[in-house]
């Protein structure tokens, strides 16, 4: 039985100065299992994966692999030990090539680098994952996808036994989750054990043999995965019962709020057309790269387009950057938190009043004015937090997301579009984050989810575009919506056998 | 700011936040032990004479480097301050020489002098600027470029030679350098006022925000509908007016131009910056640290001037060891 123990917590405890963020944790994780470990944000998964691979060490208690106590004070110990951990943003240096990602710090050859040695055995590794690339290409030219699996490559050409997948899907689409969820399957065929964290509660029950549950740094429970549904264990992170995730939709006005025809981006989405209507919330689906996100980002401005006509409240306007729209009361909050959004270095008020300083300005800025606005935006939109003159970045995902989307509504928006609002936020932020945009579409405010999570989409859109590669290919609404419907749209799989199925017949 | 609270973890953060502010407090608390350290050794230094003497000195480097403030902050770089105070001060000598038989040798030549100081300085912050953001040039490499340019434009106008004042021009002309209201020489006087107005402009107005959101993030700027390319060019617009400024009170000290002046004083400005605490990489900084950087700078020179331990030949050594020891102090403070 003793042997069956790959890796082991036990009384695990940290501390980062005065903060305790994980107390008496005890579990095991099994050889050859997929064991996911969920958890809000803030409690404590990422600190406890961060010590099986060597980040940290426990402030009490200890780590256990192959049955021994072990000590590992960095990533490299860790790797000696066959445990590896493949972060979310990825460890991959862009500019080299998969090869020399493979073995960075590795290299094959004394003195000179035997590069014709290290381009074969990175091709034996990518096959390992089933993927064809050379190995020669520029890591900046591959997709998510192809990064993660580059990652996962590197770190089994590097005898790894466990992985430790740091939300591996954030970024995916559902038909690469799949193909992501089907090698983790394969892996554990072949003796891999593999830690999994997300906060996809559906893949956690899809692909996990165990589930260990965190709250506030505790354990809460392991159990069999098969014994729980999402929704069980969505009330275990939280503590309590989870009922109305969403709330229900209100109608819709009648009147347009904003009008979009002949909208195109080169390279990424043609003909674009759509109408919103105030106290609507219309749905964006479709594969990451269908052309959505930068539909939207051409739509303001901040990227090169050309487009037929814009109608807000039935009067052509003309949008030429996101400094337009704001005037025209149309607001968007970009996926990407860090790259585009929250100012993290900044403390919390220049990143929440930023687009309507001209309120504080009288005529110099006035800091009490913002730091009041804060403090009633903090409440407005549910930003919690122990203090509000720390910088952005020591905010949790989900309370972060809330303070860009602060920023954004204290403009007085008539149109506001979310582009993928809910992700890297946990499940009590998500909760709130849909009433908040309920809220917006009682008030008569149109809005645009752009969202990759179908039960965000089907559970928050009165209405559902589908785009595929750069256009709009369907129109799904009403209450009898399927993620099925709308997957087939958004990947083309009905039509295309449909067609190759007449071709063949005739 | 800290309130009382009953959080535990309230404790050894309100003691680290101490420990961050005498952090960056740094570069005063510099200048007070270099500023005593010279008292002690030669009690000349701390006379009002050789006080006011060290902070002529400074205004020139230090209204120069209030510009620069604004342009690191926003994440750029201009390299070339000292070539662009060579060109004004050539310029403007050589119009105001021009000017002086029909317009005399009064007041309003030396007038028109100084609105073409600035009228050069601007133009050249507007061309950088516009080169950086419409053109999509890094800043570092346009500047490279001007810092040749300008240089070589003044040494071509002088034929490698000096650009000299009109005598009597420069006898007009004197009073800027020279005068002094209250005892208080003038250039001090404007170093206080642009000094004032620039952590003024930085900290309380929405440019001044803008500014540091560029710095901090340009997409996240530019997606929260800042216009970005304006506030860009307007701080290498900033720039170039305070190297006219600067240029203004210094043409007068010699009263000519030559291919070697303001030779190095970009690096002089930038130093100036960040040994006052501004992240070179942009975002985060503050005037009155460029002010202290400054003042430093021009201390220590005058220090080994004034006592006989270190050579003054090797002031610049000097210099870089304190500008090496600031950047260990401030380390992983953001």
């Amino acid at each position: 039985m003793r042997n069956d123990v790959h890796a082991a917590f036990r009384e695990v405890g940290k501390r980062f100065g005065a903060v305790e963020v994980l107390r008496d944790v005890t579990f095991e994780i099994a050889r050859g299992e997929v064991h996911a470990l969920i958890g809000e944000n803030g409690a404590g998964k990422s600190t406890l994966m961060k010590m099986l691979a060597g980040y940290h060490e426990p402030t009490t208690g200890h780590v256990e692999v192959d049955g021994q106590p072990v000590t590992l004070r960095s990533s490299r110990d860790a790797e000696a030990l066959g445990v590896v951990l493949i972060h979310q943003e990825f460890n991959l240096a862009e500019d080299l090539t998969v090869a020399q990602n493979v073995f960075l710090g590795h290299e094959p050859g004394r003195g000179l680098v035997d590069d014709a040695e290290m381009v074969r055995r990175t091709r034996e590794a990518l096959a390992l994952v089933d993927v064809r690339l050379d190995p020669r290409t520029r890591v900046r030219d591959l997709s998510v996808p192809q990064k993660q699996l580059v990652e996962i490559a590197k770190a089994l050409s590097r005898r790894a036994r466990l992985l430790v997948m740091d939300e591996p899907t954030a970024s995916l689409t559902l038909s690469e989750t799949r193909t992501l969820l089907d090698l983790i399957r394969r892996l554990r065929g072949e003796g891999v054990t593999v830690l999994y964290v997300s906060h996809k509660l559906e893949e956690v029950k899809a692909v996990a043999d165990r589930v260990t549950v965190l709250r506030d740094g505790r354990l809460v429970t392991t159990r069999a995965a098969q014994d729980l549904s999402p929704h069980e264990m969505a009330n275990l992170m939280v503590g309590r019962e989870l009922t109305d995730m969403f709330p229900g939709k209100a109608e819709p006005g009648s009147e347009v709020a904003l009008s979009v025809r002949d909208l195109d981006v080169p390279g990424f989405a043609g003909g674009v057309n759509f109408d919103v209507r105030r106290g609507e919330v219309l749905g964006f689906a479709g594969l990451v790269g269908a052309g959505r996100t930068e539909a939207f980002e051409g739509l303001l401005g901040l990227r090169r387009r050309s487009v037929g006509r814009v109608e807000r409240d039935g009067r052509p306007v003309r949008i030429r950057s996101a400094g337009d729209a704001a005037r025209h009361g149309v607001v968007y909050l970009s996926e990407d938190r860090k790259g585009k959004g929250l100012l993290v270095d900044m403390p919390l008020r220049p990143n929440l009043t930023l687009m309507t300083l001209e309120r504080y300005a009288r005529p110099l800025l006035d800091p009490r004015a913002e730091q009041r606005a804060l403090e009633r935006a903090a409440k407005e939109y549910g930003v919690r937090t122990g203090r509000l003159d720390v910088p952005a970045s020591a905010l949790s995902g989900g309370n972060q997301q809330k303070l860009v989307l602060g920023r954004i509504l204290e403009v007085d928006p008539r149109v506001v579009i979310l582009d993928e609002p809910t992700r890297g936020v946990d499940v009590g932020a998500k909760r709130d984050i849909y009433h908040l945009v309920h809220r917006l579409a009682a008030g008569g405010r149109a809005v645009v989810v752009i969202s990759s999570e179908m039960p965000e989409l089907l559970g928050l859109c009165h209405r559902i575009l589908v785009m595929r590669e750069g256009r709009v290919v369907g129109e799904l609404s009403g209450d009898g919506l399927t993620e099925q419907d709308v997957i087939r749209l958004a990947t083309g799989l009905t039509r295309e056998e449909g067609a190759s199925h007449v071709h063949t017949h005739h | 700011m800290s309130t009382p609270t009953t959080d535990p973890t309230a404790t050894p953060r309100t003691a680290r936040s101490v420990l961050a502010r005498v952090g960056s407090l740094g570069p005063l608390l510099g200048l007070i032990a270099v500023a005593l350290l010279a008292t002690a050794l030669n009690p000349d230094f701390a006379s009002f004479a050789n006080v006011s003497n060290v902070l002529t000195r400074a205004a020139f480097i230090g209204i120069i480097a209030v510009g620069a403030t604004f342009v690191i902050i926003s994440g750029g770089i201009d390299l070339s301050v000292g070539s662009l105070a060579a060109l004004t001060a050539g310029t403007v000598i050589l119009i105001m020489n021009a000017l002086a038989p029909s317009l005399g040798s009064g007041v309003p030549t030396v007038m028109v002098g100084m609105l073409v100081a600035l009228v050069v300085g601007a133009l050249a912050g507007l061309a950088h600027g516009t080169l950086i953001t419409r053109g999509r040039i890094e800043p570092f490499i346009v500047t490279l470029g001007t810092l040749g340019i300008f240089r070589a434009v003044l040494t071509y106008l002088s034929q490698g030679g000096s650009i000299t004042l009109d005598l009597k021009l420069s006898d007009t002309y004197s009073p800027v350098y020279y005068g002094s209201v209250l005892g208080i020489p003038v250039p001090i006087l404007v170093f206080v006022a642009v000094a004032l107005l620039g952590g003024l402009v930085l900290n309380r107005t929405r440019y001044g925000r803008y500014v540091q959101a560029i710095g901090s993030n340009e997409q996240v700027a530019r997606y929260a509908a800042i216009d970005v390319t304006r506030v860009k060019i307007l701080t290498y617009v900033v720039q170039g007016v305070c190297v006219a400024l600067a240029t203004i009170l210094y043409v007068p000290r010699l009263g000519s131009a030559s291919p070697s002046t303001g030779l190095l004083w970009e690096l002089e400005a930038i130093a100036a910056v960040i040994i006052g605490g501004t992240a070179l990489r942009g975002g985060a900084g503050r005037v009155w640290g460029t002010v202290v950087g400054a003042v430093l700078l021009v201390t220590i020179e005058n220090m080994l001037n004034l006592t006989n331990i270190i050579s003054v030949y090797l002031n610049a050594a000097v210099q870089g060891v304190v500008i090496i020891l600031v950047a260990f102090f401030q380390r992983g403070r953001r």
